[in-house]
């Protein structure tokens, strides 16, 4: 999937993604040269079309953690079905901290997935020198990594 | 008058999403996570209710008592039992840096398998629009069978066993997913009409450009007649690997290691 500016003959590029919570998705593209933008709008379906090929529109900055597609999408998942190696836990821990607002709103994500949504918060954090994950700060990685419903 | 506009391929400008590439290196990590496995083998059989995960982990037992190092790969996600026949139902997967690492079974066979992420007795349900979801429901499972060949730290393996689920789906799938085509062991019972269901999927099989390993005919010597096995023998000049008795004991199954 690729953007035209026809008038410029140039590819538009990609600027900027947003979930609106909704299982939608709406990203933003602009053109280089005359800067006209455009916003691709997806469906639901479509939404979840792209994110069944474990891919990420926009790109992402992030590796890819172990089992991401079957841990963010499967519904009917044993909350304990995971558990943190201790070597893995431990080199995360270092260096962020979680705000109690932000632990709250953690806790109520499902606990099939909650581990790796903490791994991806400490890790955004972490890549940014962000020393303390507030719901702010979930807010932002969550519309930049384009993470539904985490 | 028509615009005059490029075409897909006629763009060459870097793209952030760089789809194609976030695909690519998908596909590099399954293939740099089954470097270290010798062998990838795909039970299959056209047919279900044929014994395949019974084969499967009769079999992945026997080599792993022979000291062979021994996978399973449960890819039947709404139907697995494979965990169940190797006793590691309740096997909490462990999350490390850039992987899982999977359970360890009956007599040293490690295993992944949904049955061990599922709540019990609920069916594999993902997240999503439930309005038309046969769009993206197949394309979900097919990206599990990816993480589960490229997340799952499989290490050194002398064979890593895909236990399919019944059709040809998952096999196609598989075939696209790895690096070579598969080796395939064919399960079927004695009877004709489990021997045309196996027949196309030997067909499939060939045509994806598997190795065909060879037959095992299960369920042998109660009421199911025919002679399954024998015929897809002569019709693909495979081997009958073994003939599976309603109650095989261990000699069975390491006589059918012997011969893989």
């Amino acid at each position: 999937m690729k953007f035209l500016c026809v008038e410029c003959d140039r590819q538009m590029q990609f600027e900027e993604r947003q979930l609106p919570g909704d299982g939608t998705l709406a990203a933003a593209f602009r053109c280089p040269r005359c800067g006209r933008a455009v916003a691709l709008l997806t469906n639901p379906m479509e939404t979840q079309l792209v994110a069944s090929l474990g891919v990420k529109i926009g790109g992402t900055t992030l590796p890819p953690q172990p089992l991401e597609t079957v841990r963010g999408m499967v519904a009917t998942g044993k909350p304990d079905a995971f558990e943190d190696d201790p070597g893995a836990g431990a080199a995360r821990a270092t260096g962020v901290t979680w705000s109690l607002a932000a632990q709250e709103r953690l806790a109520r994500v499902p606990g099939f997935v909650r581990g790796m949504v903490k791994r991806i918060y400490a890790d955004y954090a972490r890549d940014r020198g962000i020393g303390e994950i507030t719901p702010v700060v979930m807010d932002t990685a969550r519309s930049e990594l384009g993470l539904e419903e985490m | 008058m028509p615009l005059n506009i490029r075409t897909y391929r006629q763009l060459t400008e870097p793209d952030r999403s760089a789809l194609p590439e976030q695909i690519g290196a998908q596909r590099r990590r399954v293939a740099e996570r089954l470097a270290t496995v010798r062998r990838v083998v795909a039970v299959m059989s056209g047919k279900g209710g044929v014994g395949k995960s019974f084969v499967t982990a009769g079999l992945a037992r026997a080599l792993a008592r022979q000291g062979r190092a021994t996978g399973v790969l449960d890819a039947d996600f709404n139907g697995p039992t494979a965990a169940r026949l190797l006793e590691a139902r309740e096997a909490r997967v462990r999350v490390g840096e850039d992987a899982v690492f999977p359970a360890v079974g009956t007599d040293g066979v490690k295993l992944l398998s949904m049955d061990q992420l599922l709540e019990d007795g609920q069916p594999l349900g993902f997240r999503g629009p439930e309005a038309e979801s046969f769009v993206w429901r197949g394309t979900l499972e097919a990206a599990t069978l990816r993480e589960f060949l490229a997340d799952v730290a499989w290490g050194a393996l002398d064979q890593l066993f895909v236990d399919l689920p019944p059709g040809m789906q998952r096999f196609a799938e598989l075939t696209e997913l790895v690096p070579h085509a598969p080796a395939v062991l064919t399960v079927t019972i004695p009877t004709v009409e489990s021997r045309d269901a196996v027949r196309r999927a030997m067909r499939h099989a060939v045509a994806c450009g598997a190795t065909l390993l060879g037959v095992v005919e299960n369920m042998v010597g109660g009421p199911l007649t025919g002679s399954a096995a024998a015929d897809l023998s002569a019709e693909f000049a495979v081997p009958v690997l073994a003939r599976i008795p309603w109650h095989p004991g261990a000699e069975v199954w390491d006589l059918l290691a012997g011969r893989l």
